[in-house]
């Protein structure tokens, strides 16, 4: 794939959300990202194009932010959270079989270009430890054991569903959608799972509401 | 303290994240009496609330809007930090997901009352799912009239664009946020001038997190005596806590503020195994650690204050007796390392010379020595970086000392995995010891 007229009239289109249209930028690598796996020089030098700043400054935004890879990052992202919480509960161990699988380490492509692997940080789902990502779609509470079958079965072709949220398309999909969110998959899935709704269920049997009203207080 | 399912109390309606399964439950009533009042009225009501930041400092909402300068001829901004990504939060994410319009509606009663035209929503890219569920929500709120020109026939104009981040802790830091936002690398800018002054586009701009501006409708909706009726005086409301850990049913559990940590814990279903608490932080890396001594410890601003901790973010990580403190400090000193953005020397430096040492105690090297001069090098960081990542990342060393030297002096020589075999703290069934 290369960056099209139709790549850059999206660019346009992002760049016109904002009071300046500079702020489009991060959607734009994003959309860049989506189109080429990676953030290439001739992703760059369109951004650079239509916000009419220098690549230089494109790169070094690029380059700050761990999102944005500079190698083609494959068919499937897989990330695994390694910050305390979910490291010490046995994300360590997961990150380590996944490593194993794949024959890679942290922030590198498999061979064969189908995944790509990563050690992540908190995923602002430390309820859900360890935790794991696919295309950056929620993967909760794995095992060394379920991470590997995961990629299996994604290694094999076969529909894998996130955990929170909708089936599992590929790192490009959700780059997609990084720029463009009105993705038709809101209603896909249903990402409030049992933990997300632990409170609720402990009130409702112990017969515990909020007042609504001052008087009932 | 019982539970008080306010934000969470329709999360097991399906359709919740809908603009009629929202409506369904009295969502944007709040917005059609609020879009009749004056703003002035709004922000009196948010400050008499008493409500304060839920993104970490606690600063109060109310007193934040009412410095934004009126009748100055700059567009005003709104922006909503929804970057969540300090280690042990998982609030934020969750209410995006699971009650998308109650952030929205929140939005549109805010900008409203700061007088903004426009409003981000800033979400870390690394969750498409909650971006694309608040980007439905606000499509949705416009088809209905909700967003856009002249809302609800009131004459207020309000656009609100979702905006994805791209993985950077930083991006977190209000100021840094802005730049983000503005399309330059997240760096932290000097303060003065404050956001309210010189925010986004250097406008005037209110930066407040998820659950803060979740709180609105519903505080606009049922006021500000109801409001205060849960918490303290000095910290009024409820709040969304996520209890994540070594506990039997971690989740989230929605309580007044004041609520203590063993309520919470048993709520939660207790520890694992009935093992006990060996240390806990009740907001993030970012906020001291405290132990099982602790628990008793009203989760308000002020009481986790005088027990020498923050609040924080209000989502309690909790670890068992499994887990080497040497070790889970060394991760975090890890992660404030790979997350320093460079721009100032104690805070770069600093985290990259602690880590050496950290790492060196968790292989079983080092020197008693060492153990003080960390906490020295951790002296030099706090209170002279500049933006609070350097503070934060002088943070859980110095604490976990206090309660757990022997343990630092211990990992001169004996590594953290052969003190503490790392399966042990594993919370999946078949993890077999070595
Ligand atoms: C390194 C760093 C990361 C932060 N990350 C977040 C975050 O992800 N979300 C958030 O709301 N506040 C975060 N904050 C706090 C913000 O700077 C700011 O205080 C907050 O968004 C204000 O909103 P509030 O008053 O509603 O709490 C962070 C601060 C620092 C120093
Ligand atoms: S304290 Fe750290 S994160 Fe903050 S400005 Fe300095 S280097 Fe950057
Ligand atoms: S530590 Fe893994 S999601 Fe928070």
């Amino acid at each position: 794939m290369a960056i099209t007229e139709a790549t850059r009239e999206q660019m346009q289109q992002l760049a016109a959300r904002y009071p300046q249209p500079r702020s489009a930028l991060l959607p734009m690598l994003h959309l860049v990202q989506s189109v080429e796996g990676e953030v290439t020089t001739d992703g760059i030098e369109a951004c650079a194009d239509v916000l009419s700043i220098t690549p230089a400054e494109v790169k070094a935004v690029s380059t700050f932010y761990t999102m944005y890879k500079r190698k083609p990052v494959g068919k499937h992202h897989i990330g695994v959270c390694i910050n305390t919480l979910c490291g010490l509960l046995g994300g360590d161990a997961v990150y380590d079989a996944l490593s194993e699988r794949l024959g890679v380490g942290h922030d590198q492509p498999t061979a064969d270009g189908e995944f790509w692997l990563e050690r992540i940080e908190c995923q602002a789902a430390c309820t859900h430890a360890p935790v794991m990502t696919v295309d950056w779609e929620f993967m909760d509470d794995v095992t060394p054991t379920s991470a590997v079958d995961i990629v299996d079965r994604l290694a094999r072709g076969e529909q894998v569903a996130s955990t929170r949220g909708p089936v599992i398309r590929d790192f490009r999909a959700t780059e997609h959608t990084l720029a463009f969110p009105l993705d038709g998959l809101a209603d896909e899935g249903n990402p409030v799972d049992a933990k997300m709704l632990a409170g609720l269920a402990v009130a409702k049997e112990r017969g515990m509401s909020a007042p609504t009203s001052t008087k009932e207080g | 303290m019982t539970l008080t399912p306010i934000i969470t109390e329709f999360w097991d309606d399906p359709k919740l994240y809908t603009l009629d399964g929202y409506r369904s439950h009295g969502g944007y009533r709040a917005l059609a009496s609020a879009l009749k009042q004056d703003p002035d009225a709004i922000i009196g009501t948010i400050k008499d609330s008493g409500l304060r930041g839920r993104g970490g400092a606690g600063f109060p909402t109310g007193l934040k809007w009412s410095f934004v300068p009126q009748n100055d001829g700059k567009p005003h901004y709104l922006v909503v930090n929804a970057d969540e990504s300090e280690p042990g939060a998982c609030k934020d994410i969750p209410i995006m997901m699971a009650n998308p319009h109650a952030l929205v509606e929140g939005v549109i009663i805010s900008s409203f009352a700061i007088r903004a035209n426009h409003a981000f929503i800033y979400i870390r890219g690394e969750v498409p799912e909650a971006i694309r569920r608040v980007a439905n929500a606000i499509e949705q709120a416009r088809a209905a009239g909700l967003i856009g020109k002249n809302i609800l026939g009131s004459g207020f104009d309000l656009e609100v664009v979702a905006h994805s981040g791209a993985g950077a802790y930083i991006c977190g830091e209000e100021t840094a946020l802005l730049d983000s936002l503005e399309g330059f690398r997240g760096q932290p800018r000097l303060k003065p001038p404050f956001p309210a002054v010189a925010g986004l586009y250097a406008s005037p701009t209110v930066i407040n997190n998820v659950e803060t501006i979740a709180n609105i409708p519903y505080i606009v909706d049922r006021g500000v005596e109801w409001f205060r009726q849960f918490g303290t005086e000095k910290s009024p409301g409820f709040k969304v806590f996520a209890v994540s850990g070594h506990v039997n049913r971690p989740g989230i559990y929605e309580a007044p503020l004041g609520i203590t940590m063993r309520e919470l814990l048993d709520y939660a279903g207790g520890m694992r195994d009935g093992r006990p608490v060996k240390f806990w932080l009740p907001g993030g890396s970012s906020v001291p650690m405290l132990t099982a001594d602790h628990l008793d410890i009203p989760m308000t601003y002020e009481d986790m204050a005088t027990a020498g901790t923050m609040l924080g973010t209000g989502t309690p990580m909790l670890f068992d007796d499994t887990v080497s403190v040497v070790k889970a400090v060394t991760r975090w000193l890890e992660f404030y390392k790979h997350e320093s953005c460079g721009k100032c020397t104690p805070c770069r430096e600093g985290t990259y010379w602690i880590t050496g040492v950290l790492e060196k105690f968790e292989h079983g090297h080092g020197t008693e020595a060492e153990v003080e001069t960390l906490v020295g090098l951790c002296g030099q960081i706090a209170g002279r970086s500049f933006c609070a990542l350097g503070d934060a990342a002088a943070t859980p060393y110095p604490a976990a000392l206090k309660y757990f030297r022997e343990e630092f002096l211990a990992a001169t020589t004996t590594s953290a995995d052969e003190q503490f075999d790392p399966v042990a703290s594993y919370v999946f069934a078949g993890a077999v010891a070595r």
